[in-house]
C-alpha cells in the first residue's frame, strides 16, 4: 500500500492518534507560542504607529488573524466532516467537532476586537455592516454546531449529525455574505473600508505574517488536544488510555 | 426479499397522494392546533405597535419587516411538530423503511407544513398589512416576496427539524439552529418589500428568492433524507 495512505489508516485508529497528538501538540503550541510573541512585540513596540489612525490600529495584528482563523476553521471543519460522513472515519468525527469551539473562540475575538478597534475608528462598538453581520452569523453555525453536537447523548450520532449541520452551513456562508451585501446596498449604509493588508507597507506587515502564522499553529495544537480528550472520552475503559494517561489497572 | 412475496412497488404518485391524504387528515382532525400559528402572527403583530407606539408614518416604514419576522417565527414555532408525531408513533421509521425515496416522502410532509402553516398566514397578509398600515402598493411586493420565501423557510427547516428528530427537548436548540439559516430568506424577502418602499427595482430580490427557492425544493428533501438517517441510525 502507498505509504501515504498506509499512515493515514495507522493515525486514524483511536490508541496511534492518541500518540500521535500526545506527541505534536506541545510543539504546535511551541511553535505558536513564539509566533505569536514575535508578532505580538513587533506590533506593539516595533511598528510605527498608522499616520490616521494612530495607536489604535494596532489591534489589526490581533483582529485580522483571527478573522482569518474564524473562516478557516469552518472550512477545515467542513472538510473533515465530509470525510467523517463519507467515510465514517471516527478521528475524522472528533477532529471535526474539536475544530467547532476554537473556531468560535477566534470568532468571538473578532467579535470583540473589531469592535473595540471600531470604537475609536467608527466612532461606535457595533455597525450592521456586511462583514460584522456574515461574522456574527458564522458564529450562531459555530454554536448551532456545538449546541447539537452536546444534544445527542451517543457520541457518534451526535458527531454525524453536527458534521451535517457544518455542511449546510457552509452552504450558507456565502449566501449570507452575498445577501447582506446585497441587502446594504438598499440601505444607506455606512462605507466603511477595512484596512486591506495588500496595502500595507512592508514594514507593518511582518507582524501580522508572524501572528497568522501564530494562530495558525495555535489551533493545530489546539486541535490535536481537543482532538485527543474527544478520543479519550469515547475509549475509556479500554486498555490502551489505562495505559496512556498512566493509570493502573487497580486505580481504575 | 427476505423471501417474502415481492409486492409490486407503489408508484411515486399514488405514495404521494397517500401520504397527502394522511397527513391533512391528522391536521384537520386537530382543527384547533392548525389555528395556533395564525394566532401566534398576530399577537406578534400586534405586539409591535403596542411597544412602539401607533404612530402611522413609522409603522408604515416597519411593517415589511416585521410581517416578515412574525411569518418565519410562526413558522419556526411549528418546525418542531413536522416529525415529532410521526417519530412518537412509529410510523417514520416505517417511511424510512419505504421503497419509496425518503426524499420524495419528506417533501410531501414539507408541502403539508407549508399548506397549513404558511398558506393561511398569506392569505391573511392583506389584512395584516392594514393592521400595520403598510402602503397598498407596497402589497404585491409583500405578497410576492412571502409567497416564494414562506416555502423556501419550510423547506429550510425541514432539514433542522430532520437532525434534531432524535432529541426530546430540543425547543430552542431548533431555533439556534434554524435562524441563522433562515437569515438569508429573510434579508432577501424583507429587502424586496423595503426596496420597493424607496422605489428601487425589487424584482431582483423576488429573482433570488425563487432561484433559491428552485435550487432549495431540489435539494432541501434529499438533505433532510440524509438528516433522518443520520439522526434516526
Amino acid at each position: 500500500m502507498n505509504r501515504l495512505i498506509l499512515w493515514f489508516n495507522k493515525t486514524g485508529s483511536p490508541p496511534l492518534f492518541d500518540r500521535f497528538a500526545a506527541r505534536w501538540a506541545p510543539w504546535c503550541f511551541a511553535v505558536a507560542f513564539m509566533g505569536l510573541a514575535i508578532g505580538i512585540y513587533g506590533a506593539l513596540y516595533s511598528v510605527p504607529a498608522d499616520y490616521k489612525q494612530g495607536e489604535s490600529f494596532r489591534i489589526l495584528y490581533i483582529h485580522v488573524p483571527a478573522a482569518w482563523m474564524s473562516l478557516f476553521i469552518f472550512i477545515v471543519m467542513a472538510t473533515q466532516a465530509v470525510i467523517a460522513l463519507v467515510w465514517r472515519i471516527k478521528a475524522c468525527e472528533n477532529l471535526a467537532m474539536a475544530c467547532a469551539p476554537i473556531g468560535a473562540a477566534f470568532t468571538i475575538i473578532t467579535l470583540a476586537s473589531g469592535s473595540i478597534w471600531g470604537k475609536p475608528t467608527w466612532g461606535t462598538w457595533w455597525t450592521w455592516d456586511p462583514r460584522l453581520t456574515s461574522e456574527l452569523v458564522l458564529l450562531f453555525l459555530y454554536v448551532g454546531v456545538i449546541g447539537l453536537y452536546n444534544a445527542i447523548e451517543d457520541r457518534r450520532a451526535a458527531a454525524r449529525a453536527a458534521c451535517f449541520l457544518a455542511l449546510v452551513g457552509l452552504v450558507n456562508v456565502p449566501i449570507v455574505h452575498f445577501a447582506v451585501e446585497w441587502w446594504n446596498t438598499l440601505h444607506q449604509g455606512e462605507t466603511i473600508r477595512l484596512i486591506g493588508p495588500s496595502k500595507m507597507d512592508p514594514s507593518m506587515m511582518w507582524p501580522l505574517l508572524a501572528t497568522a502564522l501564530g494562530t495558525k499553529f495555535w489551533f493545530l495544537g489546539s486541535l490535536l488536544q481537543r482532538a485527543r480528550v474527544l478520543n479519550l472520552e469515547q475509549e475509556s475503559g479500554k486498555d490502551w488510555v489505562r495505559n496512556s494517561v498512566g493509570m493502573s489497572n487497580s486505580e481504575y | 426479499m427476505n423471501g417474502l412475496p415481492a409486492s409490486p412497488t407503489p408508484s411515486l404518485m399514488a405514495c404521494a397522494r397517500a401520504q397527502l391524504e394522511r397527513d391533512l387528515r391528522l391536521v384537520w382532525r386537530r382543527r384547533g392546533d392548525a389555528m395556533q400559528p395564525v394566532l401566534f402572527a398576530l399577537m406578534v403583530i400586534a405586539l409591535f405597535p403596542l411597544a412602539l407606539g401607533n404612530e402611522s408614518p413609522m409603522l408604515a416604514r416597519i411593517a415589511p419587516g416585521v410581517l416578515w419576522v412574525a411569518v418565519l417565527l410562526a413558522g419556526l414555532l411549528t418546525l418542531d411538530a413536522l416529525f415529532r408525531s410521526d417519530l412518537e408513533d412509529g410510523s417514520l421509521e416505517q417511511l424510512l423503511l419505504s421503497p419509496v425515496p425518503l426524499a420524495w416522502l419528506i417533501a410531501m410532509r414539507v408541502a403539508v407544513h407549508w399548506t397549513v402553516t404558511s398558506l393561511p398566514l398569506l392569505v391573511l397578509t392583506p389584512f395584516f398589512a392594514e393592521l400595520l398600515q403598510l402602503p397598498r402598493d407596497l402589497l404585491a411586493p409583500m405578497m410576492l416576496s412571502l409567497a416564494l420565501g414562506t416555502p423556501l423557510l419550510s423547506l429550510i427547516g425541514a432539514v433542522v427539524a430532520a437532525l434534531t428528530v432524535g432529541i426530546r427537548r430540543s425547543g430552542m436548540l431548533l431555533a439556534v439552529l434554524a435562524l441563522p439559516l433562515f437569515l438569508p430568506v429573510l434579508v432577501f424577502g424583507a429587502g424586496a418589500v423595503v426596496a420597493a418602499a424607496q422605489g428601487l427595482p425589487w424584482m431582483g430580490a423576488i429573482y433570488l428568492l425563487a432561484a433559491g427557492l428552485a435550487a432549495c425544493l431540489v435539494l432541501a428533501p434529499l438533505a433532510a433524507a440524509t438528516a433522518l438517517r443520520i439522526a434516526l441510525t
